[in-house]
């Protein structure tokens, strides 16, 4: 900002010092903050050439393994910012909102159905919070029965990071567990893990690897023998859906994430909602307000209806509009259409699998189907080329293609997690490797064009270093 | 079959490549004993028009005038704010992992960063958390965090929101940290002095200060802030964005400021919507950053040295840290920050400061129109930023009779404090809520009060 | 104050150890360094804080990971390098030297007989 403009506020300052009344003068603001501002029209383009400069869903192939970046339908966007819903405050009286109710109280029961489960609670607002919500059942769950001993919760050393962390958070010990070559869970060492203190175990089906964990009934068998509980992790349901319920695997408390498997947007880091389903025997450690049916209709449940339920996700009924936009998306689809997902997107993982191993590329389990992802490690071409799995990231991005997820889960090395999802084309899984292709060559004959890339975008490689020692985080 | 762009060719072509028959045997590696399942209770498809239909006809009424805050508030949105969020560049977008194709989204997080850092008079921000609630339980976490956890003990007073105290209770069950619960005065509302100065201990970590508090009391927190600091605690703010236009913002309470402040963004251009998706906001000062969760964004340049955006501290964060994460925070609210960063952009400064302005003398003169019938009563002697708290003598249920005027008159205490009767109601307006609506509500209550009488 | 690689201590977890009569000064290795990139940020212990052999004392954040540093015998730490406040990258141009990062005074000698020779050390990270 200019000086002159400075001294101008400065001026304007002193005059905005006026008394409000109701209340005293020392209360107030003293100094002005000094927040850009732009005359709307400036505003509109600004905001519209920075988002020209993203990678999105709409206008980009985003093969984003494990965040399932599907198409978000616009008419959920549609129904959800209808003024009814959109104008209405938390705390109106609930009887002017019982659609809106009836919507919530059909989206529990579709899941829990979806899922194999008994019961459902939408108000964790992202997976993270689901998961910790559903640890700390599991850790109720226990408590009720005495088993205060039972402190420890086993983890794949696949696992996505806020397994961990949630785990962590609710005071529990993390055991690892190790994955064999060929992607399952190592049943021996689990064996030798499992005893008294066991509390559960926090899984994903297919796991992070993109690969079905197919000792899945096994385990479910030793953890629950040794009197633990099963926790599901529902990032990767869109594998599975329509077709097979974590319920029927034997978990006992999952969570989804609806900003994957149910199409509402990202947002570009959200908003997410976290629903968590358990059977039920963990039914009264849902967190309130579970959304319940009575006489006089529907209604949000209270300490006072649940007094076993302590566990609140956040200060009103969770994120309404990502529900509404997961409960348009469901019904879109209907019985017949979730199947035709989980096929779909296994095809199109599958498809592209093969023919990548076909360029030359490695695929990390060679001898496995893809689930709705899979792997491809660039270690051989990185041994070869020193051209890491960043740099192909980075080069994609020059063919308007979106990076796969790179260098997670962090048991492969230089790897990269493809999941095209069943909203991808043909068209648009043979561009994806077609571009490969390219890429592939020019690994192989020119590989300095890869390491520098990109090139095509209105800046290249970004020097996160500098950005960690300046920490410039303000204007 | 919705949003699935095959067609029978696509599929044969590639069931061929791949060089299986169908799709079922792509499926071969799941145990035979795991049954494909029965989808027993969700019904069969509907087209987009019928689900326009039905969506429609569920639609809670629209035309009711709304005087309820206690935590969501009713400020008007500007077109712009949600024209531009909607762009599928941004709605459809992930989180900025790849720098390169994310610096449309990088950028509006830093422009957030700042607006709201300057709103709070405080050093840096994060990029949003889950809302007011969880924002207060990290904010808590980070204060026992920036102690090393040697001290363990949170005052916190009890006019905060209740449903933030169930959050907090909620994410410190199984941690080794204290609440001690601290009354306010009965007849301002506020942090009762007296009580604080008593809890200050040794092992306090933190004070929580609510401003303006859950009864909307603006509180004197100059005094509480240089306390706690003397007692080496932190002060964590807990604020309403909108009010800090026109209050004293945390950064300048006391001599060295709130260390951290936090609370809901929702009144920054997010619609009520039922109660989410709102957006937690979270400021401190520099030498705190690494304790601070959330996602950062901050300035660098390309290695050609064009200045651009990148998430930054991520070595904070549960991908990297795991077990070790300052907390288990992945996805945030993304799309609710373009919403805000907007928001603030278009109104800036001034436009801010005149929403505030306005709410507090709409607030007033309702209150005071109010106030002006018989058997009401200001339960709070205290200034207040937008909200009051009223106690009706009357023996009908006074929200109650207000839906038949179409108003939603507020938020009912007794129903979460017990120690307060029935129609004891928080009472808020907003900018929105103008004279004709303020005549309306006073009429309302009139009546209401005049019926019981008669 | 050079340090001769030969005459360092070092553990599994890539710390070396200069002994000087009751005082050891620890750091990371030169391979470890190559292992985390770009060190932006170190979180230094405090001065007289009493660790056991093994205990996570300093954090060292790159831009990609954080890595624990851990107490190769037990003590009390009695100075930091605070040179690495301003200048974290001292741990990558000059590890076994100008980078170390704290001192301890160690309460049981006996502790450093169980930590590896510089060619010991080589062993176990070329066997990795």
């Amino acid at each position: 900002m200019s000086t002159s403009t400075q001294q101008q506020n400065k001026k304007d300052e002193a005059k905005s010092q006026v008394e409000v009344s109701g209340i005293p003068q020392h209360m107030l603001r003293q100094t002005e903050a000094n927040i850009t501002s732009m005359p709307e029209l400036q505003c509109v383009r600004h905001y519209t050439r920075l988002s020209q400069k993203n990678f999105s869903i709409d206008t980009n192939t985003y093969p984003l393994g494990s965040c399932t970046m599907k198409y978000n339908p616009k008419v959920a966007h549609l129904i959800a910012t209808m003024p009814g819903y959109s104008q209405s405050h938390p705390y109106r009286n609930i009887n002017n909102c019982q659609g809106l109710l009836q919507s919530l109280y059909e989206l529990q029961d579709y899941i829990s159905d979806i899922t194999g489960m008994d019961h459902t609670s939408l108000t964790p607002m992202a997976g993270a919070q689901g998961e910790f919500i559903g640890i700390t059942m599991i850790k109720e769950f226990h408590a009720k029965n005495g088993d205060h001993h039972r402190n420890e919760m086993l983890v794949p050393d696949a696992a996505h990071g806020t397994n961990p962390a949630s785990a962590v958070q609710c005071g529990y010990t993390v055991i690892e567990i190790p994955t064999n070559k060929d992607g399952d869970i190592n049943l021996e060492i689990l064996r030798e893990k499992v005893g008294p203190n066991t509390a559960g175990i926090m899984l994903t089906n297919p796991s992070t690897l993109g690969v079905f964990e197919r000792s899945i009934t096994e385990i479910a068998d030793i953890i629950h023998t040794a009197g633990g509980l099963l926790y599901y992790d529902g990032a990767n349901l869109n594998a599975l859906l329509g077709k097979y319920r974590p319920g029927d695997m034997g978990f006992d408390v999952i969570h989804l994430n609806l900003h994957k498997t149910f199409a509402t947007p990202h947002g570009g880091g959200g908003p997410g909602a976290g629903p968590i389903a358990t059977t039920k025997q963990l039914k009264d450690f849902l967190p309130n307000p579970l959304v319940a049916h009575s006489d006089n209709g529907y209604y949000f449940t209270t300490t006072i209806d649940r007094p076993t339920s302590s566990s609140r996700c956040g200060a009103f009924m969770g994120n309404i509009g990502v529900l509404l936009r997961a409960y348009a998306y469901i019904r879109l689809l209907g019985r017949t259409g979730m199947q035709r997902v989980s096929e779909y997107a296994t095809l199109n993982a599958n498809y592209l699998m093969h023919n990548l191993r076909k360029i030359g590329y490695t695929v990390a389990f060679d001898n496995r189907r893809a689930s709705h992802e899979f792997i491809i490690t660039m270690q051989p071409l990185t041994k070869k080329f020193a051209v890491t799995a960043t740099d192909i990231a980075k080069r994609l991005l020059d063919y308007n293609i979106h990076a796969p997820t790179v260098y997670f889960p962090l048991l492969i090395d230089e790897c990269l997690l493809i999941e095209p999802t069943e909203t991808e084309s043909l068209q648009e899984c043979d561009e994806l490797l077609r571009v490969m292709q390219l890429i592939y060559n020019e690994i192989t004959t020119n590989p300095e064009i890869v390491k520098c890339s990109p090139h095509n975008l209105a800046i290249s490689r970004v020097d996160e270093v500098m950005a960690a020692k300046s920490m410039q985080i303000k204007g | 079959m919705p949003f699935i762009p095959h067609s029978q060719e696509d599929k044969k072509t590639m069931l061929a490549s791949i060089g299986v028959k169908n799709i079922e045997e792509l499926f071969d590696e799941i145990p035979a004993t795991l049954k494909e399942m029965d989808i027993n209770i969700l019904p069969e498809q509907i087209s987009e028009q019928e689900l326009v239909r039905l969506m429609t006809q569920r639609q809670p009424s629209s035309n009711d005038l709304c005087f309820i805050g206690a935590g969501a508030y009713s400020h008007y949105i500007p077109a712009a704010v949600w024209e531009l969020t909607r762009r599928g560049e941004f709605y459809t977008a992930y989180t900025p992992y790849q720098a390169e194709a994310s610096q449309g989204g990088l950028q509006v997080i830093y422009e957030f960063q700042t607006a709201i850092a300057e709103l709070m008079a405080m050093e840096a921000s994060n990029a949003s958390l889950y809302d007011g609630a969880t924002a207060l339980a990290e904010a808590i976490f980070m204060a026992v965090r920036v102690h090393r956890s040697k001290k363990t003990q949170i005052i916190i007073p009890g006019n905060i929101h209740p449903k933030y105290l169930e959050v907090i209770k909620t994410a410190l069950k199984y941690q080794n940290i204290q609440l001690n619960n601290i009354s306010y005065e009965k007849n301002t509302g506020k942090i009762d002095l007296n009580s604080y100065k008593q809890a200050l201990s040794s092992n306090t970590a933190a004070v929580v200060i609510a401003q303006p508090n859950f009864f909307g009391s603006i509180e004197d927190t100059d005094q509480l802030v240089n306390l706690a600091h003397d007692n080496n605690s932190l002060v964590i703010a807990q604020v309403n964005p909108i009010a800090m236009s026109l209050i004293q913002p945390p950064g300048l309470w006391g001599n060295n400021g709130a260390d951290i402040s936090c609370g809901e963004g929702q009144p920054l251009g997010i619609p009520l919507a039922m109660g989410g998706p709102y957006f937690g906001f979270m400021c401190t000062k520099m030498k705190h950053i690494r304790q601070m969760p959330g996602r950062i964004v901050g300035k660098t340049k390309d290695n050609k040295g064009t200045n651009c955006y990148t998430l930054t501290l991520q070595t904070r964060e549960q991908h990297i840290r795991r077990a070790k994460a300052t907390s288990n925070i992945c996805t945030n609210q993304g799309l609710m920050v373009t919403a805000a960063t907007i928001f603030m952009t278009l109104l800036g400064t001034k436009g801010m400061l005149n929403i505030a302005k306005q709410s507090h003398a709409n607030a007033l003169t309702l209150q005071q129109e109010l106030c002006s019938i018989p058997n009401t009563r200001l339960v709070f002697d205290a200034p207040f930023f937008n909200e009051f708290v009223l106690e009706f003598n009357s023996k009908t249920n006074i929200l109650d009779a207000l839906q038949d005027f179409n108003i939603q008159g507020g938020f009912d205490l007794s129903n979460t404090h017990i120690d307060f009767p029935n129609n004891t109601i928080l009472i808020c307006a907003t900018e929105q809520n103008i004279s004709t609506d303020i005549t309306r509500y006073q009429q309302a209550i009139t009546s209401i009060l005049q019926r019981e009488t008669a | 104050m050079a340090n001769s690689t030969s005459e360092l201590k070092f553990t599994k977890s890539h710390e070396w150890l200069a002994a000087n009569n009751n005082t050891v000064t620890v750091g990371i290795s030169q391979h470890a360094q190559g292992l985390l990139g770009d060190i932006v940020f170190v979180d230094l212990p405090s001065i007289n804080d009493t660790i056991a052999k093994g205990d996570e004392i300093a954090v060292l954040e790159s831009v990609k990971t954080a890595a624990d540093v851990y107490a190769p015998v037990s003590g009390t730490i009695v100075e930091v390098n605070t040179n690495l406040e301003s200048q974290p990258e001292l741990i990558n141009q000059a590890p076994e030297d100008g980078g170390w990062i704290f001192r301890i005074e160690i309460s049981d000698t006996a502790e450093l007989t169980t930590l590896m020779s510089f060619d010991q050390y080589q062993q176990t990270i070329s066997e990795e």
